[in-house]
């Protein structure tokens, strides 16, 4: 008799490699969630493969006791394509961050996405480079102050969640690294997508850009500030559920109205399938509209890496060696 | 069309040369690599060895009639081993004025020039740069000078299919390969047949160009008859007895990388950027979906590369390919497969460089970005094919030295190579040796950095084996633990042992033999690469000359077979030809053979046999 395998606990997915972050990084809290998630989905650890690029998030690997790969700058998705190539049946996850991921490695992020491997990205933004000290990123906002941008910086950023919509992503959610109960689901729903999911996950870094998700993570804030998206519930938010997000024929975008609790009349109801909605919700930006937070976008097509491998051998090397045109010279044949 | 018979002996002509070279060339939209094709297949059939070159413009679509929309295909046949395109043509086939401006310096005074008179009219002849039409101011008298109305010749023979001008006028390439077939004795079934097959849908454009074939050999037989031209016999050439197609490097390549592949029992995992000259190995594998190879088109240099790491990681043999400014991209990711010691093999189809330089022409300028071109200490094997069959070979031992060391291996092919085509052998597959490398599996003691205490190859433990989950990445390993370690001595005794791993493979290379000449003597003349051809054809006409001379090849570039400083130190003299500025030499210098010379070039063009044969000359005196 077969015994049934053991089911693990979050705690048998750490390594004994010690946890190399500043005490206080939101690095930590999301690696708590990946493990309980890792236990809640039944991850098998040895077709689990967990793969980065450089930078403070990239480190991530060293603490899952999977498969892990720390690769180079920004390389991180192109890597783990040439693993779902050889392996269509790894579980693969992309740890990266707001440079090596937008920034070093937009192109191969872009291509991913639109390709549409199956693997979840997530995209640790903490809208600074911290590896390295500081420097603004591109997701930093406009009159960002860093050692590389004294006088405050002055170009505009990159939105994570509207680039991987722009890109093609099939699956695009956002979650804070503290709310952890968000963050667990969000990254089982990624894991729940077959295609290329794409999770940002406001990270806090709290030695170079401490607090500057605070507009809408702060605790006074969040009620009021961040809308939780619920596949066919209403877009309703704020402290006491009284304020909700409604179509804007003006703007052809969203805004918000007051409801009454319990009697969402003018409401949108959240559709994860419709990409319009998605794109106006990954365009809100506190104080005027709360952030978008959970699943914005969930919408299933072909997956590449499948695609690629989907052919049954039909030859061998031999046939096609042998295919088109070929001649015979017999034994003894001479120079006349 | 499989197993075509060879024909019987050509018939008797009046003249027999062991050797022809034809050059074909004409616009763009003529149909030159077609029927240069045809008559490389035909010849073969005639029991003739051969080497093609297409010389494609580097113009994607130039307009009609212009000296840089001009197309040209040269082929080398004849009744011996034949082991380059030709330093210059016996006859010219030109379809119109810029074919024949831009391809007659190519033809040796006195040879044969077959031009379509009907295409000199005043706007061609403006339009390729003659103000007098040379057919008329004497400049080809030098020359035996063919000129036929091809153009009206080729309508009156397709009348009757009545396809109109512009359709009728796309066959006169083959009228000028019946005439072609006359004067060389070649016979046109094979031709008929694959024109047949490959017009199935349109079977009036089969019959037409059947037709403008068949008017093509007419008119020669006519000619002859009149007593204006002769036919030629090209002899047999001794060819050892088996299976043959035609094959350029390129699908030679393609083929071994799959033929490693299938001997270690790994997926082939290709991935490439489109990029001149490179993209035919792509395009070769891409087509090989059927056999379990994966293609992927990446969005970059840096991607391909990092793709084909991420499938060594996970068991695949992974191979990228590109041509130099291709290879500089990657260069970085070679460096995290040199520090993660997977097995991984880079392809560089070389061109003129720097940067752009000359895409569509020939350089060996990269051996120093291969041996060098990286960060850190990273040494990687490189290795260099030096025949369109050689191909099939060399990546075979790239596949092996990647995966029985667990290194990144860079393979030098170059335009030349990679586009040229000659008869090749097929191999029999089933006594070709296997390449016998194991996934890891044991969890007992497992570390990623374990080593095979004699390749000192690290293990291979692949996604998927459970118990053997562990971390790897490009910050310097614990040499025991494989855990990341800054420790000054680790680093040093890494640093060390990756560079004796590569060292050591030089051990499993065969020692260096001469490929023409004695062990030691007066003169060694030192190639590597698409230089092959050139150099053992002129070693092999000094020799019969009584030059005392050798020709030695090298495949292994890094490291260099065991014997080869020994070897060479019994040469008097040694002269290494190579087309770029001495690159090998230095190394050759390094390594103890002080008494090196160099002989380089570097104009895009390959070597011609004879300037090899007056080097040896120089060096040598007279005999
Ligand atoms: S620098 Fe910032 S992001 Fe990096 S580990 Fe420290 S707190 Fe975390």
């Amino acid at each position: 008799m077969n015994e049934f395998p053991k089911a693990l606990k979050p705690a048998d997915y750490a390594t004994d490699q010690e946890v190399r972050w500043c005490p206080g990084c939101g690095d930590y809290a999301v690696l708590k969630a990946m493990k309980t998630v890792l236990a809640d989905i039944g991850a098998k650890r040895e077709n689990t493969v967990f793969v980065s690029g450089i930078g403070c998030s990239s480190r991530f690997p060293y603490y899952i006791d999977t498969y892990g790969f720390h690769t180079i700058h920004g390389r991180a998705p192109a890597i783990a394509t040439g693993i779902m190539l050889a392996n269509p049946d790894l579980d693969v996850w992309i740890i990266t961050g707001d440079g090596d991921g937008l920034s070093i490695g937009g192109n191969h992020l872009m291509h991913l996405l639109r390709r549409n491997l199956n693997c979840q990205v997530l995209l640790f933004n903490n809208e600074t480079y911290g590896l390295t000290k500081g420097q603004y990123s591109p997701t930093s906002r406009v009159k960002t102050r860093s050692p590389s941008t004294p006088a405050g910086s002055i170009d505009h950023p990159v939105d994570p969640a509207q680039f991987a919509l722009g890109s093609g992503a099939r699956f695009v959610a956002r979650a804070v690294d503290t709310q952890i109960k968000q963050l667990v689901d969000v990254l089982k729903a990624a894991h729940a997508h077959r295609g290329a999911a794409f999770v940002e996950i406001f990270q806090n870094c709290i030695v170079f850009n401490e607090d500057v998700f605070d507009d809408f993570t702060a605790r006074d804030k969040a009620a009021g500030n961040q809308v939780a998206l619920q596949h066919g519930a209403p877009l309703v938010f704020g402290e006491d559920q009284t304020r909700a997000l409604a179509f804007d024929p003006q703007t052809l975008g969203l805004s918000a109205i007051d409801v009454v609790p319990g009697d969402h009349k003018g409401a949108l109801v959240h559709d994860a399938g419709n990409r319009n909605l998605a794109f106006a919700l990954s365009q809100m930006t506190p104080p005027e509209l709360p952030m978008a937070m959970g699943v914005l976008y969930d919408n299933p097509t072909e997956v590449y890496d499948v695609g690629a491998n989907d052919a049954s051998r039909k030859r061998a090397l031999v046939d096609v060696m042998r295919s088109g045109f070929t001649w015979t010279v017999e034994p003894g044949a001479k120079a006349s | 069309m499989n197993n075509i018979q060879l024909q019987d002996a050509p018939r008797a002509a009046q003249d027999t040369r062991e050797t022809v070279v034809v050059r074909i060339a004409g616009d763009s939209g003529d149909g030159i690599q077609v029927v240069g094709g045809q008559l490389g297949l035909t010849s073969a059939l005639s029991g003739n060895d051969l080497e093609t070159f297409p010389d494609y413009p580097s113009e994607v679509r130039a307009p009609v009639g212009t000296t840089y929309g001009v197309s040209a295909y040269q082929i080398h046949f004849g009744g011996r081993h034949i082991k380059t395109i030709g330093d210059e043509a016996d006859m010219l086939v030109a379809l119109n004025p810029a074919a024949l401006i831009t391809n007659l310096a190519i033809v040796r005074k006195g040879g044969r020039v077959l031009v379509d008179s009907g295409t000199f009219t005043a706007r061609n002849l403006d339009k390729a740069g003659y103000a007098v039409s040379p057919l008329e101011d004497g400049s080809l008298d030098d020359y035996q000078v063919m000129a036929a109305d091809i153009s009206r010749l080729t309508l009156e023979a397709t009348a009757e299919l009545e396809l109109g001008k512009k359709a009728a006028l796309r066959c006169k390439n083959f009228w000028a390969l019946g005439l072609v077939y006359w004067m060389f004795g070649r016979d046109r079934q094979p031709t008929r047949d694959w024109l047949q097959q490959k017009f199935t849908k349109a079977p009036d454009i089969a019959k037409a160009n059947t037709a403008a074939l068949d008017a093509g050999h007419v008119y020669g037989e006519a000619i002859e008859a009149a007593g204006e031209a002769t036919s030629i016999a090209v002899p047999r050439a001794p060819m050892a007895a088996g299976l043959y197609r035609s094959v350029t490097g390129a699908e030679a390549l393609a083929w071994g990388l799959a033929a490693a592949a299938e001997l270690s029992d790994r997926k082939l995992v290709f991935a490439s950027y489109p990029i001149t000259p490179a993209s035919p190995v792509l395009h070769t594998l891409a087509r090989l979906k059927d056999i379990g190879v994966v293609t992927f088109q990446a969005e970059d240099e840096i991607a391909a590369v990092c793709a084909a790491i991420g499938a060594a990681y996970t068991g695949g043999l992974g191979v990228t390919s590109s041509s130099g400014p291709g290879i500089s991209l990657k260069q970085e990711a070679i460096g995290l497969a040199v520090s993660t010691e997977l097995p991984l093999i880079i392809v560089n189809t070389q061109r003129a460089g720097p940067s752009t330089g000359m895409p569509t022409k020939t350089e060996q300028s990269d051996l120093n970005q291969a041996l060098f071109g990286r960060h850190g200490e990273s040494p990687v094997p490189v290795l260099a094919a030096r025949s369109p069959a050689d191909c099939f070979e060399v990546a075979i031992e790239a596949g092996r030295i990647a995966l029985t060391y667990m290194t990144p291996v860079i393979l030098l092919s170059d335009g030349f190579v990679a586009n040229a085509s000659a008869p090749w052998q097929l191999p029999n597959m089933d006594e070709v040796e296997r390449i016998k490398v194991k996934n890891h599996a044991d969890p007992e003691g497992f570390s990623p950095f374990l080593r095979d205490p004699d390749t000192l190859a690290r293990v291979w433990p692949v996604p998927g084996t459970p118990g053997l989950e562990h971390r790897i990445g490009g910050i310097e390993k614990d040499f025991a633990s494989g855990h990341i370690s800054y420790s000054p001595e680790n680093h040093q005794k890494m640093t060390d042992i990756r560079a004796e791993k590569i060292a050591g493979i030089a051990k499993s290379i065969p020692a260096l033999e001469p490929d023409q000449g004695e062990t030691g003597g007066d003169l060694a003349i030192v190639g590597w690469g698409s230089t092959y051809g050139p150099i053992s054809r002129a070693v092999t006409t000094m020799r019969a000359k009584g030059y005392k001379v050798s020709h030695i090849h090298l495949r292994h570039l890094n490291p260099f077979a065991a014997n080869q400083t020994e070897l060479l130190a019994g040469y008097a003299k040694v002269l290494v030809p190579e087309l770029n500025t001495g690159q090998l030499l230095r190394q050759l210098k390094a390594e103890g053979v002080g008494h090196a010379e160099g002989l380089n070039k570097v104009s895009g063009q390959p070597f011609l046999v004879r300037e090899l044969e007056q080097a040896i000359a120089n060096i040598m005196g007279a005999v």
